[in-house]
């Protein structure tokens, strides 16, 4: 087996906590985030359920201290509240006592301040400053700024499955020793943006959503952020660091079918997991445990359902579940998000329930683990898929 | 009922953008998905909206325009019958 | 570190830049301070049926990047790594602005689906069949040299493949005219060609693509790729001293690079990071530049590796290019850097091969 690059830190902020402990409590405790939208106007607010943070954008600002006249969109904000906690966990105090990176992932980036003053950039100028915070850049280097990281930092853009990419991204740069610490994840606040496009795919759920579900209606949208700090052997053992788990395994796949919807038979999907468990020099039978992409849309369900019966066998599945009926699916933070709560299953040796099932699906046998059950868990493959054929997988060892 | 097909297939061209195809090439009873027109699961629900916008008819599901959108003919019918504007 | 080399290159820009047997011989003279692109004949490229949703991005890059796998001979690459700073700017401009117009109500599902980074990215992999690794940076100005990381990165992992590498920005109608609200671009109209010589805060905006052919060397190898690095921000003296210990860093002196091609774009807020190197370092080396011919954009910089596989390839340079009265006696080592607005800054070192 691949032995794995270590991760000694995560932090994270979603509709179910604002920390790593809020978020296992919320788990535990089987009390999902998801309710009606609040915080964000939108005149679907009636039709949509979400996983909504419960804190206004002074909240955050508060949170972090930001002074008047800052340029942090919503993303950038609660991105640097998980970025942070992910650093103060692994008990990081200078950034740049070693080469450190930052790689964030992100489809909208800044666009909720963009959709707020976007009629009025003409006539009012003080807001002005937000035109450039629209970029995805720019929300990345604005918590990069915060946490005083300034070598190499990039952002990765691949819808829905942008989180995995960096988390895979950060462990292949210190595999082959390009940087010593990489702090990884990805961040996504809601947006009418994204409300209303997903709407016009028509996959939006009016009810709480139900992974894996044959009667599923769709999914629920959500905004979080969630950040893991891996760091080199040679850190860890010179520091005598606790390590919270390894990423063990890593791949990405296009499915080259469609642009925004999966093949029936999931080879993308299929292709991910494969490659995956070859990095991490496995077979199919060492996964204990799968945190499954599992949106509750239709078309991903399926085509996710079917690439896990190539790989393990319809008999043979081990058991998954869908954590997104927890936090709504948080787009690009969705990697990053279910790669903390892998963390806390090895960590506890607890699998979190796939909330909302009731029926079976016709097209296969595979039923998710729906209770919250102890369980010896040594490792746990992820999956999470995007817009534009992207699918990535990872793969978590204790 | 000519009329609303050939406003149908105007509406078609413009929405969905097919720049070489003419109003003339289209029949009133080519399948417009698949082997007839070629048209996929994303200008299904380009024309779901066409059909709330211009027409008042208000879809709640994607299955249902499987067969309305069979070909201008029944979807002209289809419109005449449902239409409140 | 393995061996990175350029094996096909190809690139639209405002200027006439698809002809492989040309090297800027006729050019543009744009009057504007926002410029399009000199577009080939897309449909030579693209069939009908897929370009109906392609907006501009869209068109420039998979037209690129056929031409770079054609001039490469590689027909199917083993990933596809594409890098953007606002990605497909005028489908999510409209999506947005029908939001905002028609509050909320009567949207396609078109431009939301075309609106995301890696649509460019994914339109390659469909239009291909390829399955293979694809990823998406969007880190401003160093967007396209994140990508080139990526694939260096990858080609150390295993080095037998082909990796399609590519950068794509396009204007957008509305939100490129708020960029130059917030004094990123001119206010005033300018002789793009003088733009170097212009005593004004801002710069000038157009648009392009460009896609390269990555791999182990070949009987069609045009550069190779020595490193590239980025600094996500830095003073003009932090970038000078990385300059010099990135090339130390290959196992060169400032003494071994022949010619540095340089993103100058006219900025008097931000030039200074040039200036600086231009008068020290770099003082005695031949200086290019670009900008003035192309614009500038998030992926602008990917045409300064088009200038050096073309100086490679034809040991001549453009007098156009040309900002000081220094000629290098030999074109061996080419330094290229590039920064926008103080952040996201990129040094690379291309090496005849």
């Amino acid at each position: 087996m691949n032995k794995g690059i270590a991760i000694t830190g995560m932090g994270i902020i979603s509709s179910i906590g604002n920390t790593v402990e809020e978020n296992f409590d919320a788990l535990k405790s089987v009390s999902h985030g998801i309710s009606r939208i609040e915080m964000l106007k939108t005149r679907h607010s009636e039709e949509i359920m979400v996983g909504e943070i419960k804190k206004t954008n002074n909240d955050l600002e508060k949170v972090l201290g930001l002074k008047p006249l800052h340029t942090f969109s919503r993303t950038a904000m609660i991105g640097t509240i998980a970025a942070k906690e992910a650093l103060q966990n692994a008990q990081i105090s200078d950034v740049n006592e070693y080469r450190t990176g930052f790689v964030s992932g992100t489809s909208v980036g800044g666009m909720d301040t963009t959709e707020k003053y976007y009629l009025e950039y003409a006539e009012r100028e003080e807001n002005r400053r937000f035109i450039q915070a629209q970029h995805a850049g720019f929300t990345t280097l604005s918590i990069s700024n915060y946490l005083g990281i300034n070598g190499y930092v990039s952002t990765i853009s691949t819808a829905c499955s942008s989180a995995a990419n960096a988390i895979m991204l950060g462990a292949r740069m210190i595999q082959a020793g390009k940087i010593d610490r990489m702090v990884v994840g990805g961040t996504d606040a809601l947006s009418k943006f994204t409300i209303n496009g997903f709407g016009t795919l028509m996959i939006l759920s009016d009810a709480e959503c139900t992974p894996f579900d044959d009667n599923r209606k769709g999914l629920n949208l959500g905004e979080a952020a969630a950040y893991l700090v891996l760091e080199s052997d040679a850190i860890v053992k010179k520091e005598n660091k606790k390590v919270l788990g390894r990423v063990a395994g890593w791949a990405n796949a296009n499915d080259a079918y469609h642009q925004t919807a999966s093949s029936s038979d999931g080879e993308g999907a299929y292709l991910a997991m494969r490659k995956a468990l070859k990095v991490a020099d496995m077979t199919a039978k060492n996964i204990d445990y799968v945190n499954a992409h599992g949106t509750a849309t239709p078309n991903n369900d399926l085509s996710e359902g079917v690439a896990m019966t190539r790989i393990f066998g319809e008999e043979n599945t081990p058991v998954f579940s869908s954590t997104k009926a927890f936090t709504g699916h948080t787009l690009a933070a969705a990697g990053s998000v279910e790669a903390v709560y892998s963390l806390l299953s090895l960590r506890e040796n607890l699998i979190f329930p796939n909330l909302n099932f009731k029926t079976k699906m016709k097209e296969f046998s595979l039923v998710p683990q729906t209770e919250l059950v102890a369980k010896e868990v040594n490792t746990i493959l992820s999956n999470s898929f995007g817009f534009g054929g992207n699918c990535s997988t990872l793969i978590f060892t204790k | 009922m000519a009329e609303l097909r050939e406003e149908l297939k105007e509406k078609l061209i413009e929405q969905l953008s097919l720049e070489d195809v003419e109003v003339s090439e289209i029949g009133d009873n080519d399948p417009l998905f698949g082997d007839g027109l070629g048209l996929d699961s994303i200008d299904a629900l380009e024309l779901i909206v066409l059909l709330e916008k211009d027409y008042g008819i208000k879809l709640k599901d994607p299955k249902e325009g499987k067969a309305i959108f069979e070909s201008i003919s029944v979807m002209a019918d289809y419109i005449s019958k449902h239409r409140t504007k | 570190m393995s061996d990175c080399f350029i094996n096909g290159i190809a690139s639209i820009s405002a200027q006439p830049t698809t002809d492989p047997d040309t090297f800027l011989e006729d050019i543009i003279s744009h009057k504007e301070a926002i410029f399009r692109s000199h577009d080939p004949n897309y449909k030579e490229y693209i069939k009908p049926a897929a370009m109906r949703r392609m907006s501009k991005s869209v068109k420039m890059g998979v037209t690129t990047a056929s031409m770079a796998l054609n001039n490469s001979g590689v027909e199917m690459p083993d990933a596809i790594i594409t890098g953007t700073g606002m990605g497909c700017k005028q489908d999510s401009e409209k999506f947005l602005e029908n939001i905002l117009n028609n509050d909320e109500q009567f949207l396609t599902p078109t431009l939301f689906i075309q609106s995301t980074h890696n649509t460019v990215g994914g339109q390659v992999a469909l239009g291909l069949g390829c399955k293979a690794y694809n990823v998406t940076y969007v880190q401003g100005a160093a967007s396209f040299e994140t990508s080139v990381m990526d694939a260096q990165l990858m080609l150390s992992e295993e080095s037998e493949i082909n990796i399609l590498v590519g950068g794509i920005d396009e204007i957008a109608k509305n939100s490129t005219l708020l960029h130059k609200l917030d004094g990123q671009i001119k206010e005033d109209d300018i002789d793009v060609i003088k733009l170097l010589d212009s005593d004004t805060p801002g710069t000038v905006a157009s648009e392009g693509a460009t896609f390269m052919v990555l791999g182990a060397e070949t009987d069609k190898s045009l550069a190779k790729v020595i490193n590239v690095e980025t600094i996500s921000e830095g003073t003009p003296l932090e970038i000078k001293a990385s300059i010099e210990k990135f090339i130390l860093n290959q196992g060169l002196s400032v003494e071994d690079i022949d010619a540095v091609v340089l993103g100058n774009n006219g900025d008097v807020g931000y030039d200074n990071y040039y200036n600086n190197l231009q008068s020290s370092i770099f003082s005695d080396k031949e200086q290019l530049c670009y900008k003035h011919l192309i614009g500038d954009f998030h992926v602008a910089s990917s045409f300064g590796f088009w200038i050096g596989c073309k100086i490679f390839e034809t040991n001549q340079v453009p007098a156009i290019l040309k900002v000081n009265d220094i000629s290098a006696k030999k074109y061996n080592n080419i330094l290229l850097y590039n920064q926008y607005l103080g952040k996201n800054h990129s040094i690379a070192l291309l090496q005849r091969c």
